[in-house]
């Protein structure tokens, strides 16, 4: 809601705005195949404008943000002597995928009220409206969450990974995981000068499955028990198979 | 080799998971279990997650089971009636555990039942059965000839059964509790419940060696088919490519194991088999009891 409106409040504006954002993605849909081992997406663009390069300089924030969903994070206690999952939060949406890329340190790049708009920085790309009254120390939870899916590589935060080329021309890369899930993935690409977001930008990468990997999934959500039986029947008719061929290998 | 999962949506090596499946078939082929109890905890370890590793792990024993139990029927060591008795207990046994097993992963506590379950089986399985290969060895090296005991109390139970080819006259209360015990136990460990129903067999209701292994390997069949398909329906987390996988690795790794398992006294098989079941049980033990690394944990099951 609140990015929409600063979507709309944008495009009213942007008469006034000198500069826009021309953009071109190395890829606009990563397949996961069987043999999915991640993927970098290159983002790259130009800056066009019509009058003459303002003397404040500029800088680019990119962001890629897979889909959200809600995210139980629970936390260990001791309890009789073991480790017991004791204290739990639900937070309302976090998303699957996270990584941000900038030219410079994202406080110098973008300023506070820009960052809280348009939820720039991973915390706040983590929506967690109803946490803080199922613990005390909600925000410890939301900690956890990011340090969780930092080390698997799941969010990311690369300051200085965008490149500038005379005010004009940036590219930065992405890196996604091998364990990633399929969906939209929302990209945007912000401007600023300043600290403010002098232009910006949004397009969707398409996440998806393919081939027999998206047939496997679909077949298990929409035919369970037709799953089922199949997997039944392909794990015998492996065992066996295997088997046998083990078999005729020695004798041969 | 990366190879991406479909339904555990993650990325892992397709030579690790032949070789896991390899090293479980090579237990399985020397001992005649189906090397569940070892390959679940494994296949944690190595990031798929618990859900997807039980109900896997169901479907990966049943077909393993399926082509084992051939061999056993045609040197007929398979007693139908008294795996039918157990059969009946092991499907609502499965039904009850899969039931179990969702509530609790509702409560977030499902991590803590499959591991608390492991240890305790393991732990009361691997000691008994270390100190009876401890002491048939000992008595074999003294010439004494171990004596089976014919009557106990489970012999005065009624509802009496024939079983015409373990050559029981007994009660069918007791198999019905083993089987019901096995399956519950199949359905939250995702394992065939080999290593509690052997003993449990021989033990509790005395049948013959000979046919036990078969029998036993009739009935989870049937139960692990039942689980997989009730993990499949009601959680969707049964995963068919690590299941193939798992599964050459795992016959290969079989016909190893059995001709190792040919060249060991049965004695030796068994204590070595009670040490490793010993080792998996001290460590899930060890995990329980060590404050771990990280305290956090993820789950996508929005609902509290």
């Amino acid at each position: 809601m609140l990015w929409r409106l600063a979507l709309l409040l944008g495009l009213a504006a942007m008469p006034l705005r000198a500069e826009e954002v021309v953009l071109g993605l190395s890829k606009a849909k990563v397949a996961i195949t069987a043999t999915f081992e991640g993927s970098e997406i290159l983002i790259f663009g130009a800056v066009k404008r019509e009058a003459p390069i303002p003397d404040v300089p500029m800088d680019v924030v990119i962001t890629v943000a897979g889909p959200s969903e809600p995210v139980t994070v629970r936390r260990k206690d001791r309890r009789f002597g073991i480790w017991v999952n004791t204290d739990m939060v639900v937070l309302d949406a976090a998303p699957s995928f996270y990584a941000v890329a900038t030219t410079g340190p994202l406080d110098k790049v973008m300023s506070d009220t820009e960052d809280l708009r348009h939820r720039v920085s991973i915390p706040r790309a983590i929506r967690s409206v109803g946490a803080a009254s199922m613990a005390e120390d909600a925000e410890r939870f939301t900690d956890a969450l990011i340090r969780i899916r930092r080390d698997q590589g799941a969010y990311a935060m690369r300051e200085g990974a965008v490149v500038l080329d005379q005010e004009t021309l940036f590219r930065g890369a992405i890196q996604l995981p091998a364990n990633l899930t399929e969906g939209e993935y929302l990209t945007r690409i912000f401007l600023t000068r300043e600290g403010r977001v002098v232009s910006q930008l949004e397009t969707v990468i398409d996440v998806q499955k393919v081939g027999l990997e998206r047939w496997l999934y679909t077949l298990s959500r929409q035919q369970p028990l037709v799953y089922g039986l199949m997997s039944l029947a392909i794990a015998i008719a492996a065992g066996w198979g295997a088997s046998a061929a083990f078999q005729a290998m020695r004798r041969g | 080799m990366q190879i991406y999962l479909p339904i555990a949506e993650v990325s892992v090596n397709a030579f690790l998971l032949l070789g896991l499946g390899g090293l479980v078939g090579v237990l399985s082929g020397m001992f005649g279990v189906g090397g569940g109890f070892i390959l679940t905890p494994l296949l944690f370890f190595i990031g798929i997650p618990p859900a997807v590793a039980v109900a896997t792990g169901a479907n990966q024993i049943m077909a393993a089971s399926f082509s084992a139990v051939l061999a056993h029927f045609r040197r007929k060591t398979v007693d139908l009636e008294m795996g039918t008795v157990l059969l009946i207990g092991g499907l609502i046994g499965a039904a009850m555990g899969v039931f179990v097993f969702n509530y609790l992963k509702s409560l977030g506590q499902v991590d803590l039942l499959v591991t608390l379950c492991y240890v305790v089986f393991l732990g009361v399985i691997g000691g008994m059965m270390f100190i009876e290969s401890l002491r048939s060895i000992r008595n074999t090296r003294r010439g004494v000839v171990p004596k089976r005991k014919k009557h106990g109390w489970v012999h005065r139970l009624p509802f009496k059964m024939r079983f015409r080819t373990s050559g029981l006259y007994i009660s069918v209360i007791p198999p019905l509790l083993v089987g019901t015990s096995v399956g519950i136990l199949a359905a939250i460990m995702g394992v065939g419940g080999g290593f509690i129903m052997v003993p449990a067999m021989i033990y509790l209701l005395g049948m013959p060696t000979k046919v036990v292994v078969g029998t036993s390997l009739f009935q989870i069949i049937f139960v692990t088919a039942f689980t997989t398909l009730l993990h499949a329906t009601t959680n969707y987390t049964v995963d068919i490519a690590l299941a193939v996988l798992l599964l050459v690795g795992g016959v290969i790794g079989a016909q190893f194991g059995t001709s190792i398992g040919t060249r060991m006294k049965a004695e030796q098989l068994r204590i070595l088999l009670a040490i490793m079941v010993l080792a998996v049980c001290g460590k899930l033990a060890f995990d329980l009891l060590v404050m771990p690394s990280e305290l956090y944990s993820l789950g996508t099951d929005g609902a509290p």
